[in-house]
């Protein structure tokens, strides 16, 4: 790892100040992605300016008519608060399923959204785009765990946020504060960006701004997210679907469909929520709702298996929904 | 109250790590240091500390120790290089296989993945104190009797975190257990062993 100055401001202030040096000052949370990130040498920032002894950013406050969480809050406080497990059980399934206490006591709300993607040609030093000699090694690559939709530009990576679908599919909200130190509102269908260039972002989260909360609208809704793994343990997901909706008489009403793991970004499933819409959600509609999830899809060589799990992922999510 | 002072294996950058710093054009102005800079606190702020060896202060197992070390140390490292804690084991080194277990304040983390300056202030809890040959905890006991292991690396980071999970949930069933330490790893698969070890543990209401 390459050497760094550190900083541990006490308030929001300070770490905004600490972080006007540009783009080789790097926010540190709760350090599972960025430490090994910088151990191996993918990024080497000059600066780290550490968000833990800002108090502000912590705690999950149910007082007002949103649930409002703050980016330092570990994933561990967030799926074992009361209110967020009894209005979120999609979220609490995404953080329980992260399959590990020491990601889930470390690991930050802020830095699970702002994670760099587990795509290994991006890890062993090819770039987000896994180029070589200027040729992309993805597509004929060994892409078993890449994307299956939003892949036609040279982004073939996926998303690696476990609360990114649910907080999509919830209908949340970012705030972001830079140096004007004004909040800035993000709505969490657009806080994931597809990078088109190397240089692109992958949030909306400009250089220089701190991730300071996210707000989830506190309304009673049917909720589930269901997740498709290849071991129980510590791991990423092969696909995740969560599925929301508002039960009107026993039809949903407002239905939103957001796969995990298939795009570089959350993939909001429009064609399954109209599938759900107005319906009964049962057996018949949440198979409907899988087979429209996936329509269009666009597999890679090795990834064509991921188009079955994301149907199957959403049909149960939808079924788990139901039961919430 | 030890003091420990090691230096830096890895002190400043070297000639070729330099010219790549400099040559990448994204280090802000004022910020690339001189190898072996003596200054440690930089013209922006009084709070920045860095690049060079830094003086904590960690408490460990109930004991305060001071040391010197650079920012980019982990805990880890801190515990095994520094203070000759070596029951902590460095395997993946990226938070993954749970070896360097250890309890920050009563939790189970990473310490391989923990910069050991962000450990200040917090109750670090390692291997060693949770038992002794002379006098094993009763999680160690129950590793023994139940042959949870083999070759024995991955020992006390699921020593560490099993103590844990006993802890938070003294009523748990298999499946919990398999759940619960899903954080680390057994190369040599001996969590039948481990989870049979968890669950006596578990009934003992320890």
């Amino acid at each position: 790892m390459k050497s760094f100055e550190y900083a541990a401001p006490q308030n929001l202030d300070d770490a905004i100040a600490l972080l006007a040096s540009g783009e080789a000052a790097f926010v540190l949370a709760g350090g599972t992605d960025l430490v090994t990130s910088m151990k191996q040498g993918i990024v080497s920032p000059a600066r780290l300016v550490s968000l833990k002894a800002i108090e502000e950013l912590k705690g999950v406050d149910t007082s007002g008519d949103t649930v409002k969480i703050g980016a330092m809050t570990s994933l561990a406080e967030l799926a074992s608060n009361e209110s967020v497990a009894k209005l979120y059980p999609s979220i609490v399934t995404a953080v329980n399923k992260i399959g590990s206490a020491q990601i889930v006591n470390m690991g930050t709300v802020g830095g699970d959204l702002c994670q760099y993607p587990r795509c290994w040609y991006y890890r062993n030093g090819f770039g987000l785009f896994g180029m070589e000699n200027g040729q992309p090694l993805i597509p004929d690559g060994e892409n078993k765990y890449h994307a299956i939709f939003g892949n036609d530009g040279p982004a073939k990576f996926v998303c690696a946020s476990s609360l990114g679908p649910a907080l999509v599919a919830l209908g949340a909200t970012v705030t972001v504060r830079g140096a004007d130190n004004q909040p800035r509102d993000i709505p969490a269908t657009e806080f994931f960006k597809t990078p088109q260039s190397p240089e692109d972002p992958l949030t909306a989260v400009a250089v220089g701004e701190v991730v300071t909360h996210v707000a989830i609208p506190a309304k009673a809704t049917k909720n589930a997210t269901y997740e498709i793994r290849e071991r129980e343990g510590l791991d990423w997901p092969l696909v995740t679907a969560t599925v929301v909706y508002t039960d009107n008489g026993g039809k949903a009403q407002d239905a939103r469909v957001v796969l995990g793991h298939v795009a570089p970004v959350p993939w909001i499933a429009t064609g399954a929520a109209a599938a759900l819409e107005g319906k009964a959600v049962d057996e018949s509609s949440a198979l409907e709702a899988g087979a429209a999830a996936v329509e269009g899809a666009t597999p890679l060589s090795k990834n064509g298996f991921k188009v079955q799990l994301a149907k199957v992922a959403v049909k149960r999510a939808a079924l788990a929904a139901a039961q919430a | 109250m030890p003091t420990h002072d090691k230096p830096e294996e890895h002190s400043g950058l070297s000639r070729r790590g330099f010219l790549k710093t400099v040559g990448a054009g994204t280090v802000a102005g004022g910020l690339v240091r001189e190898s072996g800079g003596a200054a440690t606190v930089a013209a922006q702020g009084p709070e920045v500390a860095g690049p060079a060896a830094i003086p904590l202060k960690l408490s460990i197992n109930g004991n305060t120790h001071s040391l010197n070390v650079e920012p980019r140390v982990t805990l880890l490292d801190a515990l095994r290089n520094y203070l000759d804690l070596t029951g902590s084991k460095k395997v993946c080194d990226r938070g993954t296989c749970g070896a360097c277990t250890v309890l920050l304040d009563g939790k189970p983390v990473y310490s391989c993945t923990l910069l050991a300056v962000e450990a200040q202030g917090h109750k670090i809890t390692t291997i060693e104190g949770l038992g002794s040959p002379e006098e094993l905890s009763a999680m160690q006991s129950a590793f023994v009797e139940h042959d949870a292991q083999q070759c024995g690396f991955c020992t006390p980071g699921f020593v560490v975190a099993c103590t844990a999970f006993v802890k938070d949930h003294p009523n748990a069933t298999l499946e919990e257990v398999r759940a619960g330490l899903g954080g680390n790893l057994c190369r040599c698969g001996t969590y039948h062993g481990i989870t049979e070890a968890v669950l006596q543990v578990a009934k003992g209401g320890a």
